[in-house]
């Protein structure tokens, strides 16, 4: 049954001021303890990266070689501590610290892959694999599609 | 290329700039990483990027924003060789390593491991 529209209005009016309410009580972030983790967890990860760099250019890679395998240990490590659950408490404390490195990109993955397994192989880890992932792809190709077009062109010219 | 301090330091700044666009804009971690991969091509583009890998070196490569810059390096380099069309067969190019290994282990981690609770 339908209710009266004076008592629907009631319950309206009653969720908006608890809305007001609550948008008032909410605490603001701590903008500069939120900015120090980050720095300090994102500085340690990319020195991390260093240091593997360091190390491929050291076993015969060239500098330009040395991103790959940098790149895919920073990631098999970042996939494997999402699976033993140790990188979600390292996001809590974080945040943009662990995701913005590109450890992140693949805790988004991962956990994305882990969270839809019981769906199945694949709709669920096939299917949702890059459901947070997926956009960073979307916009990173479409805008390098167009630098590269503007900078190809103006060479051509 | 980069030294251990120069890593950190930029590593953490631009760690710090996706935390206080989350923060201070009330985006989404997934808008925040898409604005920096964005942000990341359109400074290679600018010819901003490349000397910031040479000052800080991981510091610049291992955060999201070079994800950015190397598709739209793959990109151009292609395009020297093959004209307009090397834009569109180059631009995983770099990139393959990455999204290929976050893909595979990804999967093997998936079957692997069991959910968290």
């Amino acid at each position: 049954m339908s209710k009266s529209t004076g008592q629907q209005r009631e319950e309206n009016e009653k969720k908006r001021r608890y809305q007001q309410l609550t948008k008032k009580k909410r605490p603001n972030p701590p903008i500069v303890l939120n900015s120090v983790k980050a720095f300090v967890i994102g500085g340690l990860i990319s020195t991390f990266g260093q240091f593997l760099m360091n190390f491929y250019v050291s076993i015969g890679f060239t500098k330009e070689q040395a991103g790959n395998p940098t790149v895919a240990t920073l990631i098999f490590i970042s996939a494997l501590l999402t699976g033993l659950g140790v990188y979600d408490n390292i996001a809590q404390f974080a945040g943009a610290g662990s995701a913005v490195p590109v450890t992140g990109f693949a805790n988004s993955i991962t956990s994305a892959a882990l969270e839809h397994r019981s769906e199945g192989l694949v709709l669920g880890v096939g299917g949702n694999m890059f459901k947070l992932a997926g956009s960073v792809i979307v916009f990173g190709v479409v805008a390098a599609f167009f630098v590269g077009l503007i900078k190809t062109l103006i060479r051509m010219i | 290329m980069g030294s251990y301090p120069a890593a950190f330091l930029v590593g953490g700044l631009i760690s710090v700039i996706g935390q206080i666009l989350m923060d201070m804009t009330k985006m989404t971690p997934a808008h925040v990483m898409s604005t920096l991969v964005v942000a990341g091509a359109v400074l290679d583009g600018l010819g901003l990027y490349e000397p910031l890998i040479e000052f800080a070196g991981a510091g610049a490569t291992v955060p999201i924003t070079s994800f950015g810059n190397a598709l739209v390096h793959g990109a151009l380099s292609e395009a020297e060789h093959h004209g307009l069309i090397g834009i569109v067969t180059g631009i995983f190019e770099v990139t393959s390593a990455g999204i290929s290994s976050a893909i595979i282990f990804g999967f093997l981690v998936a079957i692997i491991f069991k959910p968290k609770g």
